[in-house]
This record gives structure tokens, C-alpha cells and sequence, in this order.
């Protein structure tokens, strides 16, 4: 290999799509390659994060990866004084962001080590206690939230400010009421971190020592020794299933069938037992459809609670399968058992002195495990969920006011461009005279958008400049999967034989046709039996691996989404691909080795 | 269907522990297995009794012992020669009737002409040694009572090989001590068969099960005749990680007019394709696995699917022993397992991913 040109190309010979020459002007300078510091950004590795950010952001789209990134570092950097590794430094590319792990000086780790066992330990020795207070502390933030509202300007203010002396006017409210959005978004990102790298390593450590023992053990039978099987990520799932018998039982199910949610709603209400089922429906709502159809990282993101038509075509679609004898319940004691013979049959194989370190550390990550899962609902579907509604209302009055054309126009500024605009409103109120950015925005959200949606036609490139000899950045490992080995995977070239090589994310082989779906918007062409081509999948997205015989995605590993309902499901599933989703088109035959993490196309 | 016990013939389903000794290895393990409910082609064993009564009756300890007396293990043509006068005088001998009258009682019970395979069972101190089990004689496709008993008393002659007197001298094992038991077995009508061995044979892995595994009957797979197709499976998950799909050119199946099995071409279509569903790879492994737990070490069985029996219940365990070759190799262990807190330092210092 030519030592000058690296693996992967420079961030600074990457060329924007056609029509996204400007893309650089819509983000804010920190999260670009600014040429100035070419010698030194091209010296390290960037992997792409497209398992969280498949999509290019819209300028407002970045308060997501700016708080993960930042708060996923400060633990390991601050709090917990990680020893060999800081944070994950990120920058945007044509609209994609790229990762760079931080690691600590060599020389510098073992300093840390004392402060780490102190910090650490203090959290999984006091797991149960912090992870209660956790959840408070949460719910706390999320009721916040919740009581956040953004209301026009009134023409005069109210005469009880005037005569309580309060002495402010509504726009002190206004620029509040965001910043506290904003506070509160960032607190909910701390707390998402707080807990979470713990998790991790605490699972890599258990999962180093069964791969120790048996260095051929598939990871998904590791991971299977530990996944919950409760976890509240099922919850909003499950409770669809439930309403879909329920619906049954209570002879609701035809009227739930046809027309819209509030036609089908009114002619449930309609019926003698209508009242009762509505009752269940408005029940599980709070907090359960506090679930989006993404993964919560973008202002487009689709939630149950506030598109109700998707929760129903789920019920919709449970409902005739149940009505065809189907036994659409997770078989949770069936999943309890088998986790329990896995675990006994592996354990059965070990000498004695392994087995004693083997249940300790079984022990710890099935303690800690539960976070890793649950923590998603709480932040990713209800907490963001709600600060994204709270944010479409303040776009939706300020399209109302003539900033922009639609109503989600401000999300194609910076947070702290809406600032701006609270500012020029509040200014314009105060003087009495006329807002200046409805002259200046409307045009400047459609060009933005012009550009966001130019740079969607690109995939991103999965790494920039040269990948270290072997990766060892634990978190890249863990939360990305980004091995020697998938990095290896990118470079290579075709294997030409139609094949495709990723994660072995969940056991079984089926043939069948593929449907590769980009967005959540497409779920509905899902067809029964079909296999599901996607770059990467949501919780939310539950309901539709009931129809189809196997997933395969460009990103994610052992622990990714698709892999664990994979599991759950009894399908196989093939993750980390890299480009199966633009290699494979739509009506293409497959075969899937969820064995071995191949797929191939047979035609 | 079984003919009752006797001191010289044991049916499978009757053979005890305590009567290990006097059945050979072979036959020890069919009984097991037998009353464990694992399905095994039905059979019984003829008991050492059953060959020392032979000895006994015609005087044959002392001749061999005289045979034997003057060679040297490094004398291969001294061997050879005293090695296949003892097999002649074995042969010629008539069983004393109540040993042969036991034989023909229990073949009939199993039902006249029935085809049968009737193999040695040897029991020795160093049985579990595949090398030594591997050197007598195994008679295929055997029928009616004359031919039984006949290869009953060829089984035992197989006791002299001059390969199995050569072992003996160099293992300094007494001769004279080395005890012969036969078992006679239902022929299978295999459609495929081979062996399973419940850890991987190369590295010792014991979360896999691989399977050998070709047309016809096992002894092609076993003998090397044909390249099997070769399947990998992950013990505890039950699933299919590897297979190699070889082109098995012949098999060996039973012919019931010449009586014997013969060894034939396998048709072009057949000779690529996978012997073995995915579905019954898996029934394989999980025989194979039950047998392990049952017998509480790695095991090597020999299996086979016979097509005259219906599906789901049409595969029999032939035969299961101790796997020899990792079993008796020492562990190796780490010094010291990294616990707790600091073993997380570790794991986050060198992730598994990065190790090599």
C-alpha cells in the first residue's frame, strides 16, 4: 500500500453532492474539518456513525449528537476517569457525522486506574440504589418537560404582571421557556450517559471471559446469557398486543378496522364494551406510546402518542393475526428457559475455579444489563420525545408569525440561531415594530432545505483517512461494533459471488425475497415473509419483525436493535453489513446465514 | 421379541452394569443406551462367558499360550504365523452346543433371517482406545442362525489378528486375558449415516458437535473409503456454524440376495448433494449431545438413518464411546482468573475484539 494515500480518503478531498456545494454554511464551524487544521484532523481515524445519524442532520438535528457526544466523554474523561480511554470526538461531513475516539496517553493510565475503582466502584456497588434515584431524576426532567408552552406574544401584558409588580414581560417567559428546553435536553443527555458506559463495560468484561473459555462461542450466545427478557423496551409493544386481544375479547375488533383513528375510536366508543377498551387505549398510552418510529435523534421523528394512526395500524395488523390463530404474545417464560439452559450448558463445560468467576460476572451484568436496554425507553422515546413535541409547537408559532413557510422550518437553524429569532419576535414586540426575519428566513429555510435534502442523496463513506493498526478504543468496540475486522470488511473489495459479510446477530438461515426499507415512513410495504433491508432499525419497529422471516442491516452489532428482537423472535439476522441496504434492492432473492453473517444474493 | 438372558447371551435391554465385564465395551454402551430409551437397532450381546466356554470346551488356552510363547514383539513373521495358526484352530472348532443353541435362540427371537451385523466387543483394561478397538472384525448384513454363529466364532478368531497380537506384545497386554464379546445387531437399512464426535476434533472445542457423515452405511465414513460431508454444529445454540459438502462417490448398502453389504457407485445426482436435511444434522447433534450428558464425557458416536423406519423416529445410535484424543490431554488454565473491578480495568485496558 502507497504510505501517502490512506485506506480511506480525507476528509478534505471528499467532494459535497450536486446541490449541496453550501452544506458547510448551515452548521455551526465547530462541527466541520476546518482547513486550517487539516495536518491535524487527517491524522486521525473517522469512523461514520450512521447507526445512530443514518440521515443528514438539519442544522437545529444537531443539539442530538452534540449532547451524546459530549456527555458519552464526560463520563469517561471526568466522572469515571476511564483508564485507557476519553471521549468520542465528532465532526460533520456533508451532513453525516464521523466519530474519533479519544484515547488516554499510555503513560497517563495507570494514574488513573486508583480513581476509576474508586468512582466506578462506588456506582456498581451502589447499582440498585443510584439506578432508583436515576429514574427520578428522570421523570423529574421529563415532567419539566412536559410543562413547558410556548404562546404567542399578547398585545399587551397581562394586568395582574402590572399590578403584582412583577416588573417582566412575555418574551422573559419565552426565551425561558426554550432555554429551558434546551437545559432540560441537555440534562436528560447527562443522565443517559451516567449509567451507560458502566453498563457496557461491565458486559464486555463478562463477555471477554466466556469468549476466553470458549474462544468460538458465537456473541450471540453471550449476549442471550444476559438479555432481559422484561425489559421495558418491550413494553410499548406488548401493550399494542394486549389492546389487539382485548379488542378481540371485547367483540371491538371490526369497528377498529377501517377509517381513520378518530373514526374507528368513534365507532369502538359506539359499541357496549367500546367505552371499556377506549379506557385500556387511553391507559396505555401514558407513558407507552411515548414511542417513536426512529431512534429519537432527529426532529422528524414520528411518536406514537402523536401520529396515534401508527400504534393503530400495528393494533390493525396484530389483530387480524390473532383473528387468524395466531399466537402473537412474547413467550417470555419460553425465552426465561432457554436463557437459563444456555447459561446452565455453557457453565456445564467450565472447570470449577472458572465457574466461580463465571457466575460473578454473570451476576454483575445481568445487574447492569437492565439499563443498557431500559435507559432507551427513557430517554431516547419518552424524554426526547416530548422535548422534540415541545419544539415542533415553538416552529409550528413561529411559522404561524411568518418565519417560515411549514411548520417544521426551524429546524433548519442552529438552536442558536433560534435564539435569534426569539430574539428579532421579542425585539419587534418590545418596539412595536415589524419582525425583520420573515423577509429573511422563509427563503433561507427553503435553500436549507434544498441542501439537507441534496446531501441525502450521497451515502456517507464509512471512514475517513487511516484506521489504526488494531482497534482497541473499548468504546468503539462496544457501542459502534467497530472492529479490526469490520474495518477490514469496508475496505475489502466485492467477494463477487454476491455475497456479503457482517454480524452473525441472531442464529438460523432462510432464503426469501428482500425489501429494503431507508425509512420508518415505509414500514407499511412491508409484505409477510419478506426479508427487511434496512440501514439500521428501532425499537419501535417491533411489530413488523412478527411479519417478515429475517432482518439484515448496514450497522449495528451483537447488542444492536435488530439483532436482539432477532433473538426474541427466533429469526436470523445478519447486522453490520456496511452496504447491504444499497447493494440489495427491493425484490432481489436472499439468502440469509444468521449462523455465520453472510448474506447472499441468489438473484 | 428378546430372547431371555442367559449366561451366554444377553439381550441389550438386560445387560446391567454389572455385567460391563463380561459384554465388551460395544455391547456395554448399546445396553445403556438401550435402556436409557435411545433409540438403537435391537440386538444382543454373546458374553465372554459365551467365548471362554469355548476355550474351555477345546482345550483352545493352552494352545494359545503355547503359540504365543516363543515370539518376540519384534518378530512380525513369528507373529503372523502363530498369530493365524490360532485363528485356524479357533475356526475349526464347533461351538459347545449350549453356547451355540443360546446364539440361535436369541438371533430368533429377533425374528428368522433377519439381516444382522454382528461385531466384536473386546474388553480390556485399554479399551478406550479407539486404536485398539478398531482391530477386530465387524461382520455386515449377516442371515440366518448358521451364518451368525458362524461369524460369532469369526469375531472371536479376529481376538488374533497379527495386528491385535503385535499391540498386545508391545503393550505387554496378557493374551489370554484380552476377553471377547460379540454383539449381534439389526442390520439398519442406512440411508445415510457416519459419526458425530461431541467436540471438535482438531482443536478440542467442546461447544461444538461435527458430524461426518455419507451415503449408505457409517463404515464407508469411518474406513476413509469416501470424503463425507463434513458438518459443524454449535452445541448449545443447536445450530448449523460450518458444513462441507463433499462429492461421496460410493456407498456401502445391503444387498439381501447375496447376503451380504456391497459397496456400489453413487448416481451423479446424489453424489454432490448434502446427505443430510439441515433438520436432521440437528437431530444428529442433539443425539449426540444427550449421549455426553448421559455418559458424562465427550463422546464419539456412530449414527445412522434408516430408511425403512419413519421419519423423526428413523435415527439410531449404532454405537457411542469416550473420545479418546482431548480427553486425556491436561487443561490448559490460566495462572489466575482477573476478577471483579480490576478485571474490568482489563477488559476496558485490552477488549477481546482487539486481542489476537
Amino acid at each position: 500500500m502507497d504510505a501517502k494515500t490512506p485506506v480511506f480518503p480525507s476528509p478534505y478531498d471528499v467532494k459535497p453532492p450536486k446541490g449541496a456545494e453550501d452544506w458547510e454554511g448551515i452548521y455551526p464551524y465547530y462541527l466541520k474539518f476546518q482547513p486550517s487544521r487539516r495536518p491535524i484532523e487527517d491524522r486521525k481515524f473517522w469512523f461514520c456513525d450512521s447507526q445512530h445519524w443514518p440521515m443528514p442532520f438539519r442544522p437545529f438535528d444537531c443539539i442530538m449528537v452534540d449532547f451524546a457526544a459530549k456527555c458519552l466523554g464526560q463520563y469517561n474523561t471526568r466522572h469515571l476517569l476511564v483508564p485507557p480511554a476519553n471521549g468520542v470526538d465528532y465532526r460533520i461531513l456533508n451532513g453525516y457525522v464521523y466519530f474519533s475516539p479519544i484515547a488516554v496517553e499510555p503513560s497517563e493510565i495507570e494514574a488513573r486506574v486508583p480513581q476509576f475503582l474508586e468512582r466506578a466502584g462506588h456506582y456498581f456497588g451502589n447499582w440498585n440504589d443510584l439506578l432508583a434515584n436515576w429514574k427520578k431524576k428522570v421523570l423529574g426532567a421529563i415532567d419539566e418537560l412536559e410543562a413547558i408552552g410556548f404562546k404567542e406574544l399578547p398585545d399587551v401584558v397581562d394586568i395582574e404582571a402590572v399590578k403584582s409588580g412583577k416588573g417582566l414581560d412575555d418574551t422573559y417567559d419565552l426565551f425561558n421557556a426554550y432555554d429551558d428546553a434546551i437545559r432540560l435536553c441537555y440534562k436528560i443527555w447527562q443522565y443517559h450517559f451516567e449509567f451507560l458506559n458502566l453498563g457496557y463495560a461491565a458486559y464486555l468484561d463478562f463477555f471477554g471471559f466466556v469468549k476466553g473459555q470458549f474462544p468460538s462461542i458465537p456473541d450471540q450466545a453471550i449476549a442471550k446469557m444476559v438479555q432481559g427478557v422484561d425489559s421495558e423496551l418491550f413494553r410499548p409493544d406488548d401493550e399494542l398486543k394486549k389492546l389487539s386481544k382485548l379488542a378481540i375479547e371485547l367483540g371491538v375488533a371490526d369497528a377498529l378496522k377501517t377509517g381513520s383513528v378518530d373514526e374507528a375510536l368513534a365507532a369502538v366508543a359506539k359499541l357496549p364494551n367500546g367505552a371499556k377498551w377506549i379506557a385500556a387505549w387511553d391507559g396505555a398510552k401514558h407513558p407507552w406510546f411515548n414511542f417513536t418510529s426512529g431512534n429519537g435523534f432527529y426532529s422528524t421523528d414520528k411518536y406514537w402518542i402523536d401520529h396515534l394512526d401508527i400504534p393503530l395500524s400495528y393494533i390493525r395488523d396484530y389483530v387480524s393475526r390473532l383473528e387468524s390463530g395466531d399466537d402473537i404474545m412474547r413467550p417470555t417464560a419460553r425465552l426465561i428457559a432457554e436463557r437459563d439452559r444456555i447459561t446452565a450448558e455453557y457453565r456445564e463445560m467450565m472447570d470449577e475455579e472458572a465457574k466461580a468467576v463465571f457466575d460473578q460476572k454473570l451476576g454483575l451484568s445481568r445487574v447492569v444489563f437492565p439499563y443498557v436496554e431500559d435507559h432507551n425507553f427513557y430517554i431516547e422515546h419518552w424524554a426526547i420525545g416530548v422535548f422534540w413535541r415541545k419544539m415542533r409547537q415553538l416552529s409550528a408559532l413561529l411559522a404561524k408569525l411568518g418565519f417560515w413557510r411549514e411548520d417544521d422550518g426551524m429546524f433548519f437553524l442552529t438552536r442558536n440561531e433560534v435564539r435569534d429569532v426569539l430574539w428579532d419576535y421579542s425585539a419587534a414586540w418590545g418596539v412595536g415594530a415589524e419582525l425583520r426575519g420573515t423577509d429573511y428566513w422563509p427563503g433561507e429555510v427553503a435553500r436549507r432545505r434544498a441542501i439537507v435534502d441534496a446531501l441525502a442523496a450521497q451515502p456517507p463513506l464509512p471512514a475517513l483517512n487511516n484506521p489504526p493498526e488494531v482497534i482497541t478504543e473499548p468504546f468503539t468496540i462496544m457501542l459502534w461494533g467497530i472492529t479490526s475486522e469490520a474495518v477490514k470488511r469496508w475496505t475489502g473489495a466485492d467477494d463477487g459471488d454476491g455475497g456479503l459479510q457482517g454480524m452473525a446477530g441472531s442464529p438460523g438461515i432462510v432464503e426469501g425475497v428482500a425489501r429494503v426499507l431507508r425509512s420508518p415512513d415505509q414500514l407499511s410495504e412491508l409484505k409477510k415473509g419478506e426479508i427487511l433491508v434496512t440501514p439500521v432499525t428501532a425499537p419501535s419497529w417491533a411489530p413488523v419483525f412478527g411479519k417478515i422471516a429475517a432482518a439484515v442491516t448496514d450497522i449495528g452489532g451483537m447488542m444492536s436493535h435488530a439483532a436482539i428482537v432477532c433473538r426474541e423472535y427466533g429469526l436470523p439476522a445478519v447486522t453490520g453489513t456496511g452496504n447491504a441496504s444499497s447493494k440489495i434492492k427491493t425484490g432481489m432473492r436472499l439468502r440469509v446465514d444468521g449462523n455465520t453473517g453472510s448474506v447472499h444474493i441468489l438473484g | 421379541m428378546s430372547a431371555a438372558p442367559s449366561l451366554y447371551t444377553l439381550p441389550f435391554g438386560d445387560i446391567s452394569s454389572a455385567d460391563h465385564a463380561r459384554v465388551g465395551g460395544k455391547c456395554a454402551s448399546l445396553g445403556e443406551m438401550t435402556q436409557a430409551g435411545v433409540a438403537v437397532p435391537p440386538g444382543f450381546a454373546v458374553t465372554t462367558d459365551a467365548y471362554q466356554a469355548m476355550l474351555d470346551h477345546h482345550g483352545l488356552r493352552a494352545e494359545i499360550e503355547r503359540h504365543l510363547a516363543s515370539i518376540g514383539s519384534d518378530d512380525i513373521d513369528a507373529i503372523d504365523r502363530a498369530a493365524q495358526a490360532i485363528r485356524v484352530r479357533i475356526r475349526s472348532h464347533r461351538m459347545p452346543d449350549e453356547v451355540e443353541s443360546a446364539i440361535r435362540g436369541a438371533y430368533a427371537a429377533m425374528g428368522e433371517g433377519m439381516p444382522v451385523a454382528v461385531r466384536s466387543s473386546a474388553t480390556a483394561e485399554d479399551m478406550p482406545d479407539a486404536s485398539f478397538a478398531g482391530q477386530q472384525d465387524t461382520y455386515l448384513w449377516v442371515i440366518g442362525a448358521d451364518d451368525v454363529v458362524e461369524k460369532v466364532r469369526d469375531c472371536w478368531a479376529s481376538l488374533f489378528t497379527t495386528r491385535a497380537v503385535a499391540y498386545r506384545e508391545k503393550n505387554r497386554i496378557a493374551h489370554i486375558d484380552v476377553l471377547m464379546s460379540v454383539g449381534v445387531q439389526k442390520m439398519v437399512n442406512a440411508r445415510a449415516a457416519g459419526v458425530a464426535m461431541t467436540l471438535e476434533p482438531t482443536t478440542g472445542d467442546r461447544t461444538r458437535i461435527v458430524i461426518d457423515a455419507s451415503w449408505g452405511l457409517g463404515e464407508t465414513v469411518v474406513s476413509g473409503v469416501v470424503t463425507p460431508d463434513n458438518f459443524t454444529v454449535e452445541k448449545v445454540l443447536e445450530a448449523i456454524v460450518a458444513r462441507k459438502i463433499s462429492d461421496k462417490h460410493v456407498e456401502l448398502v445391503g444387498d439381501a440376495a447375496l447376503g451380504s453389504a456391497v459397496e456400489r457407485e453413487v448416481d451423479a445426482a446424489r453424489r454432490s448433494a448434502p446427505c443430510l436435511s439441515d433438520a436432521e444434522v440437528l437431530e444428529v447433534a442433539r443425539l449426540a449431545k444427550r449421549l455426553e450428558r448421559q455418559n458424562k464425557c465427550p463422546q464419539d458416536v456412530e449414527w445412522a438413518i434408516d430408511a425403512d423406519l419413519p421419519e423423526g423416529r428413523n435415527l439410531l445410535a449404532l454405537q457411542s464411546r469416550p473420545e479418546t484424543v482431548w480427553s486425556r490431554k491436561p487443561k490448559e488454565k490460566p495462572a489466575a482468573y482477573a476478577t471483579g473491578l480490576m478485571s474490568i480495568v482489563g477488559t476496558l485496558n485490552n477488549p477481546i475484539a482487539s486481542r489476537k
